[in-house]
C-alpha cells in the first residue's frame, strides 16, 4: 500500500462515480465557507461596533434589514440547487442505473462478525449453493458440497480481488449483526443487514492495494475488520483466479461422481 | 384555573408568613421535595455530576485514541484487569465507554440540564406560577430519573461490564450483547418515564398557569423553547419506550421483534423464531432521536435568547420569527429521522423525500440564527461571563449546523457517513453549542437561585479556557472525517488512512483534557460562590418575570402575585431613564 497517498483531506479516488460525490462535497464546503465567512464578518463588526461603553446607547427600534431576507432566500435557493441539481440527479444516477449483470463482475459478500467472505461464482459463471446448515468454521459461507455448480466457486476471507475498468457488483448481506461494507478510495458504503441482500456497485479506474473498512459497529472486534482490497490488471485478475480455483475433486471424501466438470487449470 | 392559581398562591403565602409554624421535616422538604426550585436544583446537580462523569469516560477513551495499545499510567492499573489488562484498555471496555458516554451525555446530563433543571427552576418563576401545574408528578418525574441514571452506571458492574453496542443500541448486535444491555433498556425505561411525566407538568403549567395579563407574545422565548421541547419529547419518546420494551422481550423472553430468520453467531444459528427486521429498530430509535436533537438544542437557544436580549441591552431582533421558526423546526424534525439511515439500502423515493425535508428543516435554524445575530445590531452589549457564552455559541452552533448539509445530502453522505466528520457535527451542536449555552444559563441564573453572583473573572478563565480547547477537540474532527476515519475504531491505525492522521488524535486527547482542566475554575467558582456577600436582587437588570420574584424564591415563588404588563424584552425604550422596563412594573 502506498502510505503516501493519505492525508489530511480526502484519499484518492479510484472509481468512476466518486469525482462526483467529491465535486459535491467540495460544493457544499465552498458554500459553507461563504456563508460562514458572510456572517463571521457582520458578527464580529457587531461585537465590535456595538459594545458597550461611556456616551453609547442601544437602539429601541429594531432596524429594517432587507438584507436578512436576501440571505434567507439565497440560502433556500442554493439549497435546492444542491439538492436537485447535484446530490439527487447523483444518487439516482448511481443508484437506479447499476450495470447489468451480464457485463460485471457478480461478487456476493456476506459480512460476519469480524470478518469479510466473498464468494466468486468460477468459470462457470454460477453461484454454488449455500446454506446456514452448512456453516461452519472452515464452510464459512455453508456452501453445499454437492451442488455442482459450487464446485468451481472461489471464496476468500478478508480478500477482495477484482480486475480494474470492469463493473463490479457486490451483493451484500451479514450472517449475524449489522456491517457496513465501506471502501473510502472507491466512495462506496453500504451496510450489510442480516437478513437482506443488497447490491452496490462501482468501478475501479486503476489497479492497486487498498482497504475495506467495517464502517457500523458490531461487536468488540469491529476495528479490526478490515479486508484488502486488491485491485488487478485484467491479466493479474485472471491469472489469480486461475491460482485460487478449486483443484478438480477436490474433497476425496465426498460422494461426488467422477463425471464432474474439472476446473480448468492453467 | 386562575381562581385556583391565586388560591394556591395565597395559601403558599400563608406558609411563609407562618414561617417555622409549618416548617417541613428535611426529608420533605429537600429530598422528596414537590417545590420545582427544589427539583430544579435536584436536577441540575445530578446532571452536573452525570455530565461530568460523562466526560471522564470520554477523557479515558481519548487515551486508547491517541496511543493506541499503550499502558494508560497510574489510572489503567486501577480499572481493574477486566477492563484495562496490564493497563491496556481492552476493546470490550472501548466499546463499552463509547456507548455509555453517549448515553449519559444526551440522556443523563444535557436533556436532564436543560429541561429537567432550567425548565422546572425558571419556567414557573418566568410565568409568574407559584410552581408548576402538578407538584407531585414533578416529584415523581426527578425520582424516576435519578433510580435511571444510577442504574444505567451501575451496568458497569455487570458481567461482560455495560452496554456496548453504542448509544444507538442497533439490533442484533444490542440483542445479544452482555447483561449491561439489559440494564440500559431498563434504565432507559426509567428516563424515558421521567422524560414524558416532565413534558406534560411543562405543557399543562405553561398553558394554565401564566400570570396576569402574560400572553403567548409576552411570553420570553425561553419558555416559547420549553413549550415546543415538551410536545416533542411527549409525542418522540414513547416510539423509544415501546422499542427499549421491544428489545427487552427480544433478549429476555425469545421475542424476535428485531431478529430476522436464520442467523449464525460465531459460527452456532440462533436458535430464535426469527422474522424480524433489525431496522425496524432504527426507524423507532430515530423517530425519537432526531427530535432529541432539538431537545437538547432549544432550551440552549431559549436561553441563548434571554442571555442576548439582557446583555444587548435592546429587544430581540424578530420575536415572533424566532417563536414561529421554533414551532417549526419541532414540526419538521419529526419528519427527518431517515436521514441517519440513507446507507441501509432504502430506495430512491424514500431518501430523495428525507434529504428534502433536511433541507427544510435548516431553514427555521438558519432563521433562528439570523435573528440572533440581527439582535447583536444596534446593542449596547456587555461582555458579562453569560454573554461571553452565549456569543461563542453563536458561530459554533453554525458551524454544527452547517457541517450538517453535506450529510444531509444523500450522495455526499455516501462517503461522510459513519466518519468522524458526523462526530464532529453532532458534538459542535451540542458540545459547543448547546453545553455552552448551559453554562451561560448557569452564570445568568447563579443569582437567582443561590441570591449570590459568581466570581466573573474566575468564570472568563473557565470560559476562555474552554473556548481553546473545545475547538481543538472537534475542529479536527472534520479532516478525520475528510480523510476517511470511521468512528467507534478501537484502534485507528489499522488502517492506512488513520495512520496518515493519527497525529490529529493526539492532539484532540490533548485538547479533550485541557477541557477538563478548564473546567476547574468553574467548579471551584461553582461551590465557592455559595459564600459570596448577597447580590443585588435583579443584578442583571432584566425584565422577565423571575426578577420580580426575591433570590432565592421561598416557596411559592412571589410574595405577591405578579401582573405583567408589557413585552419581554423592553430594553432601552426610549424617553426613559432607565434602559429596562421589567415586564412587572406598573407604571408606563
Amino acid at each position: 500500500m502506498d502510505e503516501t497517498k493519505y492525508g489530511f483531506w480526502f484519499p484518492p479516488d479510484v472509481s468512476t462515480h466518486g469525482v462526483q460525490i467529491d465535486q459535491l462535497i467540495d460544493i457544499v464546503h465552498w458554500f459553507m465557507l461563504i456563508l460562514f465567512v458572510g456572517w463571521g464578518t457582520f458578527f464580529v463588526y457587531c461585537l465590535i461596533k456595538y459594545r458597550a461603553r461611556p456616551g453609547h446607547t442601544a437602539t429601541y427600534f429594531p432596524p429594517k434589514a432587507q438584507f436578512t431576507k436576501v440571505i434567507e432566500v439565497s440560502v433556500i435557493v442554493v439549497e435546492v440547487l444542491l439538492l436537485f441539481g447535484f446530490s439527487t440527479p447523483v444518487w439516482f444516477r448511481y443508484k437506479n442505473h447499476p450495470p447489468a449483470e451480464k457485463d460485471a463482475l457478480v461478487v456476493k459478500l456476506v459480512a460476519e462478525q469480524f470478518a469479510w467472505n466473498f464468494h466468486y461464482a468460477g468459470k462457470d459463471g454460477k453461484f454454488g449453493k449455500t446454506s446456514e446448515a452448512n456453516m461452519s468454521g472452515d464452510n464459512p459461507l455453508g456452501m453445499d458440497p454437492e451442488d455442482p455448480d459450487g464446485k468451481d466457486d472461489i471464496v476468500t476471507v478478508n480478500q477482495f480481488h477484482f480486475p480494474v475498468n470492469k463493473p463490479v457488483i457486490v451483493q451484500i448481506s451479514s450472517k449475524d449483526v449489522i456491517h457496513s461494507f465501506n471502501i473510502p478510495v472507491l466512495r462506496v458504503k453500504q451496510d450489510a443487514v442480516p437478513g437482506a441482500r443488497i447490491p452496490v456497485w462501482f468501478q475501479a479506474t486503476q489497479p492497486g492495494h487498498f482497504e475495506l473498512a467495517c464502517a457500523q459497529l458490531c461487536g468488540l472486534g469491529h476495528y479490526r475488520m478490515r479486508a484488502d482490497v486488491l485491485i488487478d490488471t485484467p491479466e493479474d485478475y485472471a491469472k489469480w483466479q486461475a491460482e485460487n480455483a478449486p483443484p478438480p475433486a477436490e474433497p476425496p471424501t465426498s460422494a461426488a461422481p467422477d463425471n464432474q466438470q474439472p476446473a480448468p487449470q492453467k | 384555573m386562575s381562581a385556583t392559581t391565586t388560591h394556591g398562591h395565597a395559601a403558599h403565602g400563608g406558609h411563609d408568613a407562618a414561617h417555622g409554624h409549618h416548617e417541613l421535616p428535611f426529608w420533605r422538604k429537600y429530598i422528596f421535595s414537590v417545590d420545582h426550585k427544589v427539583i430544579g436544583v435536584q436536577y441540575g446537580v445530578t446532571a452536573l455530576v452525570f455530565l461530568f462523569f460523562g466526560f471522564t469516560l470520554m477523557m479515558l477513551l481519548r487515551w486508547q485514541l491517541a496511543y493506541p495499545g499503550q499502558p494508560l499510567p497510574v489510572i489503567g492499573k486501577l480499572l481493574g484487569e477486566n477492563a484495562m489488562p496490564g493497563g491496556v484498555m481492552a476493546p470490550e471496555f472501548y466499546n463499552q465507554l463509547g456507548a455509555m458516554h453517549g448515553t449519559i451525555m444526551v440522556f443523563m446530563g444535557i436533556v436532564p440540564l436543560a429541561v429537567g433543571a432550567f425548565g422546572n427552576y425558571v419556567v414557573p418563576l418566568q410565568i409568574g406560577a407559584p410552581d408548576m401545574a402538578f407538584p407531585r408528578i414533578n416529584m415523581v418525574s426527578y425520582w424516576a430519573f435519578l433510580p435511571g441514571g444510577l442504574l444505567m452506571l451501575a451496568s458497569f458492574f455487570a458481567p461482560g461490564g455495560a452496554a456496548n453496542s453504542g448509544w444507538t443500541s442497533y439490533p442484533p448486535l444490542a440483542d445479544i450483547a452482555t447483561t449491561g444491555q439489559t440494564f440500559w433498556l431498563l434504565a432507559m425505561v426509567l428516563l424515558i418515564t421521567s422524560s414524558l411525566l416532565g413534558s406534560i407538568n411543562f405543557i399543562v403549567t405553561i398553558v394554565q398557569l401564566r400570570a396576569k395579563g402574560l400572553t403567548f407574545f409576552r411570553l420570553p422565548f425561553f419558555v416559547h423553547a420549553q413549550f415546543v421541547t415538551s410536545f416533542l419529547l411527549l409525542l418522540a419518546f414513547p416510539p423509544l419506550e415501546a422499542a427499549a420494551v421491544m428489545q427487552l422481550m427480544d433478549r429476555l423472553a425469545a421475542t424476535s421483534f428485531f431478529l430476522p430468520s436464520g442467523l449464525v453467531i460465531s459460527g452456532e444459528p440462533l436458535r430464535v423464531a426469527g422474522g424480524g427486521s433489525p431496522l425496524l429498530w432504527q426507524h423507532l430509535f430515530w423517530f425519537l432521536a432526531h427530535p432529541e436533537v432539538y431537545v437538547l438544542i432549544l432550551p440552549a437557544m431559549g436561553i441563548i435568547a434571554e442571555v442576548i436580549a439582557n446583555n444587548t441591552r435592546k429587544p430581540l431582533w424578530g420575536y415572533r420569527l424566532l417563536v414561529y421558526s421554533a414551532i417549526f423546526l419541532g414540526f419538521m424534525s419529526f419528519v427527518v429521522w431517515a436521514h441517519h439511515m440513507f446507507m441501509t439500502g432504502m430506495g430512491t423515493t424514500m431518501s430523495t423525500f428525507f434529504q428534502t425535508t433536511t433541507m427544510i428543516i435548516s431553514i427555521p435554524s438558519v432563521v433562528i440564527l439570523t435573528c440572533f445575530i440581527m439582535s447583536l445590531y444596534g446593542g449596547a452589549i456587555r461582555y458579562t461571563v453569560p454573554m461571553l457564552f452565549a456569543t461563542a455559541f453563536l458561530p459554533m452552533f453554525a458551524i454544527g449546523g452547517l457541517t450538517g448539509l453535506p450529510l444531509g445530502l444523500t450522495a455526499s453522505d455516501i462517503y461522510l457517513h459513519d466518519t468522524f466528520y458526523v462526530i464532529g457535527h453532532f458534538h459542535y451542536v451540542v458540545a459547543p453549542g448547546t453545553i455552552f449555552a448551559l453554562f451561560a444559563g448557569i452564570y445568568y441564573w447563579y443569582p437567582k437561585v443561590t441570591g449570590k453572583q459568581m466570581n466573573q473573572t474566575l468564570g472568563k478563565i473557565h470560559f476562555w479556557l474552554s473556548f481553546l480547547c473545545i475547538n481543538g477537540v472537534f475542529m479536527p474532527m472534520f479532516f478525520q472525517g475528510m480523510a476517511g476515519l470511521s468512528r467507534r475504531l478501537y484502534d485507528p491505525t489499522i488502517y492506512v488512512h488513520g495512520r496518515a492522521i493519527q497525529s490529529l488524535n493526539v492532539f484532540i486527547s490533548w485538547s479533550a483534557w485541557g477541557l477538563a482542566i478548564a473546567q476547574l475554575p468553574f467548579i471551584w467558582n461553582f461551590f465557592a460562590s455559595l459564600r459570596h456577600p448577597k447580590a443585588a436582587e435583579n443584578p442583571w437588570q432584566s425584565t422577565t418575570l423571575e426578577w420580580a420574584a426575591p433570590s432565592p424564591p421561598p416557596h411559592g415563588n412571589f410574595t405577591t402575585p405578579p401582573v405583567v404588563y408589557r413585552d419581554p424584552y423592553e430594553y432601552s425604550e426610549p424617553g426613559r431613564s432607565s434602559d429596562f422596563h421589567p415586564q412587572f412594573a406598573r407604571e408606563a
